[in-house]
C-alpha cells in the first residue's frame, strides 16, 4: 500500500533528524543574535559594517533577528515538529502506560538481559503472596495472569518517564505559542497592511501622527516613557526599527516623587517612584509605589521602574563673559530647554545633583565631587561645542579649583579647564584677574604705570615707557588669546632664530611684571593691604591663575556659567508592558521543569515472574527491562533477586 | 494465614527504615531552619521564608539519600557557627582573631579551600598513577576538605556583609568571585557524590581538572583584580530570586563540566583501547559503559537544573527587566546552551547513540557552557552585566 502524502509529511515533521536540525538552526540564529548587537539606531551600523554590509543585513533582518519573518519561520516549525511528534507519540505512551505486557512469552522474556531463572519447595500460595509483597515494596504495580502454563506477574513503574516526555513537549508548544503572543507579530502585519508606519522624527508627543499611534486595543507590547516629578502621562512609546510608534494608555500615571537611595559609600541602593494612576473608572486615584524588582500591574498593564534622568531642573547661573568686556549677569536657565545668551542659544542637556566617583588614589572609596550640568552652546551658524560643569571647586593638590571640561565632539572626552578658587573658594577673584586682561582701558593703565614704575622706565622717556607698555599690552593680549604658546610664536616671527631664547626670557619676565600688577590691582579692590608682604595663598593663587589663563584660549567659548544654586526636578524612567502570553509561558514552564525531573527521574521499569509447575516444585523466572539508568536497574534487580531466592527456599 | 506471610516479608517503609542518625539529622535541619526563622524572619520577606522552608526538607532529603552530606554538613554548620560566634559583632575580628585571620575569615577559608583544591588535584594524579588505595582515600578527604572550607568561607562571608552593614549584607553569590567558589564547591560536591556511590576515584584527577582551573581564575581575580571584595548590591540584584536563580544555574553548569571531563576520559579511554590495551587508563580507569551512563547521568542532572534555572531566570526577568525574554545575550546564550544539551538528549535518548561522537559533544557542551557562563560577561554587553571582568 501506498503511504499517503500527508502520513510522509508527518512523518518528515515528526522526524528526529528534523527536531535536531530545527534546534541547532535556532542555536546558531541565537548566536547570530548576539554577535551583531540588535536594535542599535541604523545609524550606528553603518558606521559598523559600512554601507554596502549595512544594507545586505538589514535585508537579512539581522538587526532584529529575533522578530525576523525568518527566525519566527523556524520557531514556526520547532512547534508544528514539536506538535507532530507528540501527536503521532501520545496513543502510543497512552497504550504503554496502562499496558502490563502480561502476554510476555517465556521465550522472549529469556531473552532480556535481566532475567534470573530458579525454583522454590514452596508452595504455589506462599510464593504468590511472597511475590507480591517484594514487588510491593519495590514500587511496582503488577498485574497476575493464571492460565495453563503457570502464573505471570507482569509488573512495572515509573510511567513518569513517559508522563514526562508529554508534559515536556506540551510544555514547549505552550511556551512558543505564548512567547509568540507577546511578539510585535500584531506590530508587522499593521505594517506590511500599511495600517502602521514608524515614526522617526523627534517631535513633541501630540504631533504624532495617527498612522504612528497605537490604540489602547494593542494586546502586547513594551514602551517606555520618562515622566518628570509632578507631571503625568497617558501615553507611552514603542521602538521599533529605527523609529518609535507612540503607545496610549487607559489611564494616566501621575509621577509624585522619584528618590534614589544610597550605601553610606554612595553607590545606589534603590531607585523607587510614587505613582498615582489616575483613571475614570476608579473611585478614587491608586496611590504606589513602585522601585526595582517591584513593579505594579494594574489592568494588566505591569509599570516598571526602569530609568531616571533629569526632568526640567531649573538652575540658576551667573554668567561670565570670557571674550570683551561685559559684567557677569544672572541666568535661569531649564534643563532640555534652549535658552539664548547673546547670539548663542544655551542647551543645557543634563544635570547632576551628585557625582560619586571612584577616589582617585585607588583605595576602596568613593569621593562625591557634587552637582555639575551638561551643555551646549550653539553658535548662529548651528556648530556647537559642549560643557561639563561642575557647581562646587574640587580639590587638587590641596588646592580648591573650579572645574570645566569641554569638547568640540562628542566622541572626543572632555578637556578641563581649572580655575582656582580664592579664599571664600569662590570663582570671583580669578574672573576679576581675568577680566581685567580683557578690558583694554584698565589694562592700559596698569600697563603705563608698570612701565612708568620700573627701574629702567623712571630713568627713560615717556614715549619709550609708552612703547614698552603698548609692548606689554601686546604680550598680555597675545598670552590671553593663546597662552604662552602664541607668544612663543610671535616671537618666532619677529626675533632672529638665535635670539629666541633670551627673547623668549625677557617677554616672560616682562608679561609678569604686568601680570602681577594686574593681580596686585584686583588684591586692591578687594581690599587688601598692599603694603603687607603677600599671604602664602595668594602668591600660590596667582601662579594657579596664571596657569589657567595659559590655558584660557583651549577652553573655546564666549561665557562661562556657574551654577549658583539649582532646583532638582527628577524624571522617573517607566517602562510599561502588557503580555497576555505570560498567562500561557508561566504554566507552560512548570509543565516543562515537571516533565524534565519526571522524564529523567522517574524511569519506567519492567519486571515479569513466570511460574511453572514442575514435578520438584516451582520454577519461577524472574526478567526485568529498563529504559534508561541500567546501572541503577541492575543494582534493584540483584536485590530483588536476592530477596525472592532467599524467601523461596523454606527453611 | 496471607497476612501473616504478606507481613514476612514486608519490608519497612522509606521512613519506617531510616536510622536513628536520620531522625537526629532531621531534627537539628528542622530546628537550625527554626532558629533561622525565629531570630530573622523579620528581614524576610514571604518568598524567602518560603525558600527557607523548602530548603529544609531538601537538605533533610539529600542527607538521607546520601549519608556522608549529614556529617558534611553538620560540620561545616558547626565551624560556621564558631566563625561567625568569634567575629561577634565586629568586623575588624577578622584581622585579629587568629581563628579569622588564619582559618575561617571568608578569604582565609577561600584561600584554603583554593590550596587544598590543588593539593586534591595532585593526589588524584597521584592516584591515578600509584593506583594506591591510600592515596585516593586521601584524595577524596582533600576533596572533602576543600569543600567545607569553601562553604564555611560562603557562609562566613554571608555574615560578614551583614556586619559590613545592615543594607550591605546579601547572600554571596552576586558577583563572579562568589559565583567560581559556589561553581567549584557544586561541582565538587556532584563529583563526590558519583564517586562514592560508583567508586570511580580514578575520575577524581579529570573532574578536580575543572575545579583547579576555576581556583586558577579566582586566585587572578582575587590578586591581579582585587575583586575580593564584600560589594553592595545593585537594586536590580537585590531580590529573593537571586538565592535560587543562581545555585540553580551553578548545578547546571557543575554538572556539564562534570559531563565535559567524563567525556573526555571516556574519549581518552576508548582512543587508547587499541592502542595501549594494558595501558594505565585502561587498567585504572572506569569501564566505558559506565563512564558512557555517568556522562548521560550528569547531563540529565545538569540539563534539569538549568531548565529550572533558566525559567527561575525569566520569571525573575518579568519582575525586573518588564518582560520574561528580552534576547538578552546572557538569556540568549543560556537558550543556546539548553539547545545544545536538548539535541545531546534526543540524540541519546530517542536515537540511542553513545560511545565517543557523544562523548565529544559532551566536550564541546562544555565550551559552549563556558562561553555562556563567562564569554557573554567578557566580549557581549547585555542587561547580565553583574560579573564584568
Amino acid at each position: 500500500m501506498q503511504p499517503s502524502t500527508l502520513s510522509i509529511l508527518l512523518r518528515f515533521l515528526g522526524s528526529m533528524n528534523l527536531a535536531i536540525t530545527l534546534l541547532v538552526a535556532i542555536a546558531v540564529a541565537a548566536v547570530i543574535g548576539t554577535v551583531v548587537q540588535q536594535n542599535q539606531p541604523y545609524p550606528d551600523y553603518v558606521l559598523k559594517f559600512g554601507p554596502f554590509w549595512f544594507e545586505v543585513f538589514k535585508g537579512l533582518d539581522l538587526f532584529n533577528v529575533y522578530s525576523s519573518s525568518w527566525f519566527l519561520c523556524i520557531l514556526g516549525f520547532l512547534v508544528l515538529s514539536t506538535s507532530v511528534c507528540v501527536y503521532r507519540n501520545l496513543p502510543g505512551i497512552l497504550r504503554d502506560v496502562n499496558d502490563y505486557r502480561e502476554h510476555s512469552q517465556r521465550n522472549a522474556l529469556l531473552r532480556l538481559p535481566h532475567h534470573h531463572d530458579f525454583e522454590s519447595n514452596l508452595d504455589q500460595q506462599h510464593i504468590l503472596t511472597m511475590i507480591a509483597a517484594i514487588l510491593k515494596n519495590h514500587g511496582y504495580r503488577f498485574r497476575q495472569k493464571a492460565d495453563q502454563n503457570g502464573v505471570l506477574f507482569a509488573a512495572k513503574k515509573g510511567n513518569g518517564s513517559r508522563l514526562g516526555y508529554i508534559f515536556s513537549h506540551v510544555a514547549i508548544i505552550v511556551i512558543c505559542i505564548g512567547g509568540l503572543m507577546d511578539g510585535n507579530l500584531p506590530l508587522k502585519i499593521g505594517e506590511m497592511r500599511g495600517n502602521i508606519a514608524v515614526e522617526t522624527r523627534r517631535i513633541p508627543a501630540s504631533d504624532i501622527p495617527a498612522i504612528s499611534t497605537l490604540s489602547t486595543d494593542n494586546a502586547s507590547f513594551r514602551a517606555n516613557i520618562d515622566i518628570a516629578e509632578g507631571s503625568a502621562a497617558d501615553l507611552a512609546f514603542i521602538d521599533y526599527k529605527d523609529g518609535y510608534l507612540l503607545q496610549k494608555l487607559p489611564f494616566t500615571i501621575q509621577v509624585n516623587d522619584f528618590r534614589i537611595e544610597h550605601y553610606p559609600s554612595g553607590q545606589p541602593k534603590s531607585f523607587e517612584s510614587d505613582l498615582t494612576i489616575l483613571d475614570a473608572e476608579l473611585p478614587q486615584p491608586v496611590q504606589h509605589t513602585i522601585s526595582v524588582n517591584h513593579p505594579l500591574t494594574y489592568k494588566g498593564y505591569t509599570i516598571y521602574q526602569n530609568s531616571f534622568g533629569d526632568g526640567g531642573s531649573k538652575l540658576a547661573l551667573k554668567v561670565w563673559p570670557l571674550s570683551g568686556s561685559h559684567t557677569p549677569a544672572a541666568l535661569q536657565a531649564t534643563v532640555k530647554q534652549f535658552t539664548q545668551i547673546g547670539d548663542q542659544q544655551l542647551e543645557i542637556s543634563d544635570f547632576r545633583p551628585f557625582n560619586v566617583n571612584p577616589d582617585p588614589s585607588g583605595a576602596k572609596q568613593f569621593v562625591n565631587l557634587g552637582p555639575s550640568f551638561q551643555y551646549k552652546l550653539r553658535r548662529p551658524e548651528g556648530t556647537a561645542n559642549e560643557y561639563l560643569t561642575y557647581m562646587q571647586p574640587i580639590l587638587q593638590e590641596g588646592r580648591w579649583f573650579y572645574l570645566s571640561g569641554m569638547r568640540s565632539k562628542v566622541s572626543e572626552p572632555f578637556i578641563y579647564w581649572f580655575m582656582p578658587a580664592d579664599q571664600e573658594k569662590r570663582l570671583d577673584r580669578f574672573m576679576a584677574l581675568y577680566q581685567t586682561l580683557l578690558n583694554p582701558q584698565a589694562l592700559a593703565a596698569i600697563a603705563q604705570q608698570t612701565a612708568d614704575s620700573s627701574d629702567s622706565g623712571r630713568q627713560s622717556q615717556p614715549k619709550d615707557r609708552e612703547a614698552v607698555a603698548q609692548f606689554m599690552l601686546k604680550l598680555a593680549n597675545q598670552f590671553v588669546t593663546g597662552g604662552y604658546d602664541a607668544i612663543t610664536a610671535g616671537i618666532e616671527q619677529t626675533v632672529a632664530a638665535d635670539k629666541h631664547q633670551e627673547a623668549g626670557q625677557v617677554y616672560v619676565a616682562v608679561l609678569q611684571r604686568l601680570l602681577k600688577n594686574v593681580y596686585l590691582q584686583v588684591l586692591q579692590d578687594e581690599g587688601i593691604d598692599l603694603n603687607q608682604p603677600l599671604a602664602e595663598f595668594d602668591s600660590q593663587f596667582m601662579l594657579d591663575a596664571i596657569a589657567a589663563i595659559n590655558l584660557a584660549h583651549v577652553y573655546d567659548a564666549v561665557v562661562f556659567l556657574e551654577m549658583q544654586s539649582f532646583q532638582h526636578i527628577e524624571a522617573t524612567g517607566l517602562q510599561i508592558t502588557r503580555s497576555p502570553g505570560k498567562w500561557l509561558v508561566f504554566p507552560g514552564c512548570l509543565l516543562l521543569v515537571l516533565g524534565v525531573f519526571c522524564m529523567f527521574y522517574l524511569p519506567q521499569r519492567r519486571l515479569w515472574l513466570l511460574l511453572e509447575s514442575r514435578e520438584t516444585g516451582t520454577s519461577i523466572l524472574l526478567a526485568g527491562s529498563a529504559q534508561r539508568n541500567r546501572y541503577d536497574f541492575d543494582k534493584e534487580f540483584a536485590l530483588i533477586k536476592q530477596q525472592l531466592t532467599q524467601h523461596s527456599t523454606s527453611a | 494465614m496471607d497476612n501473616s506471610l504478606q507481613s514476612n516479608y514486608q519490608q519497612p517503609s522509606y521512613f519506617e527504615s531510616r536510622s536513628a542518625y536520620d531522625w537526629v539529622w532531621a531534627l537539628l535541619v528542622i530546628s537550625g531552619a527554626g532558629y533561622v526563622f525565629a531570630n530573622y524572619h523579620v528581614l524576610m520577606d514571604a518568598y524567602e521564608i518560603g525558600i527557607l522552608a523548602i530548603s529544609a526538607p531538601l537538605l533533610i532529603w539529600l542527607g538521607w539519600r546520601w549519608a556522608t552530606l549529614q556529617f558534611f554538613s553538620l560540620s561545616v554548620a558547626a565551624l560556621s557557627i564558631l566563625a561567625i560566634s568569634s567575629y561577634g559583632g565586629d568586623l575588624s575580628r577578622g584581622e585579629s582573631a587568629f581563628l579569622l585571620k588564619y582559618l575561617f575569615a571568608s578569604q582565609s577559608a577561600i584561600m584554603w579551600m583554593s590550596a587544598l583544591y590543588v593539593m586534591a588535584t595532585a593526589t588524584y594524579f597521584g592516584l591515578l598513577f600509584s593506583g594506591r588505595e591510600f592515596v585516593g582515600k586521601v584524595a577524596s578527604s582533600l576533596t572533602w576538605c576543600a569543600t567545607a572550607m569553601g562553604v564555611i568561607g560562603l557562609m562566613v562571608r554571608w555574615r560578614e556583609s551583614y556586619l559590613m552593614g545592615a543594607d550591605i549584607g546579601h547572600i554571596p553569590v552576586s558577583n563572579l568571585y562568589e559565583v567560581f567558589i559556589l561553581f567549584s564547591i557544586i561541582t565538587a560536591l556532584l563529583y563526590l557524590h558519583y564517586e562514592q556511590h560508583y567508586k570511580t576515584r580514578s575520575l577524581g584527577a579529570f573532574v578536580l581538572l575543572v575545579i583547579s582551573a576555576a581556583i586558577g581564575f579566582l586566585l587572578w581575580y582575587t590578586f591581579d583584580r582585587h575583586a575580593d571584595g564584600i560589594q553592595p548590591l545593585v537594586p536590580a540584584l537585590n531580590s529573593y530570586w537571586m538565592k535560587i536563580h543562581v545555585p540553580a544555574n551553578f548545578v547546571g553548569y557543575g554538572s556539564f563540566s562534570l559531563a565535559a571531563m567524563i567525556g573526555l576520559v571516556y574519549v581518552l579511554k576508548s582512543s587508547f583501547q587499541t592502542v595501549r590495551p594494558q595501558g594505565l587508563l585502561q587498567s585504572r580507569l572506569p569501564d566505558l559503559a559506565l563512564l558512557d551512563d555517568l556522562m548521560y547521568k550528569a547531563i540529565a542532572l545538569g540539563f534539569a537544573f538549568f531548565t529550572l534555572a533558566t525559567i527561575l531566570g525569566a520569571l525573575w526577568a518579568a519582575e525586573a527587566w518588564g518582560g520574561y525574554w528580552s534576547w538578552d545575550p546572557k538569556e540568549t546564550w543560556a537558550l543556546i546552551v539548553w539547545l545544545n544539551y536538548a539535541a545531546w538528549l534526543h540524540m541519546r535518548l530517542t536515537k540511542g547513540c553513545s560511545g565517543k561522537p557523544m562523548a565529544w559533544w559532551a566536550i564541546v557542551g562544555f565550551f559552549v557552557t563556558l562561553f555562556a557562563f563567562l564569554g557573554v560577561n567578557m566580549f557581549l554587553s547585555g542587561l547580565h552585566s553583574y560579573g564584568e571582568l
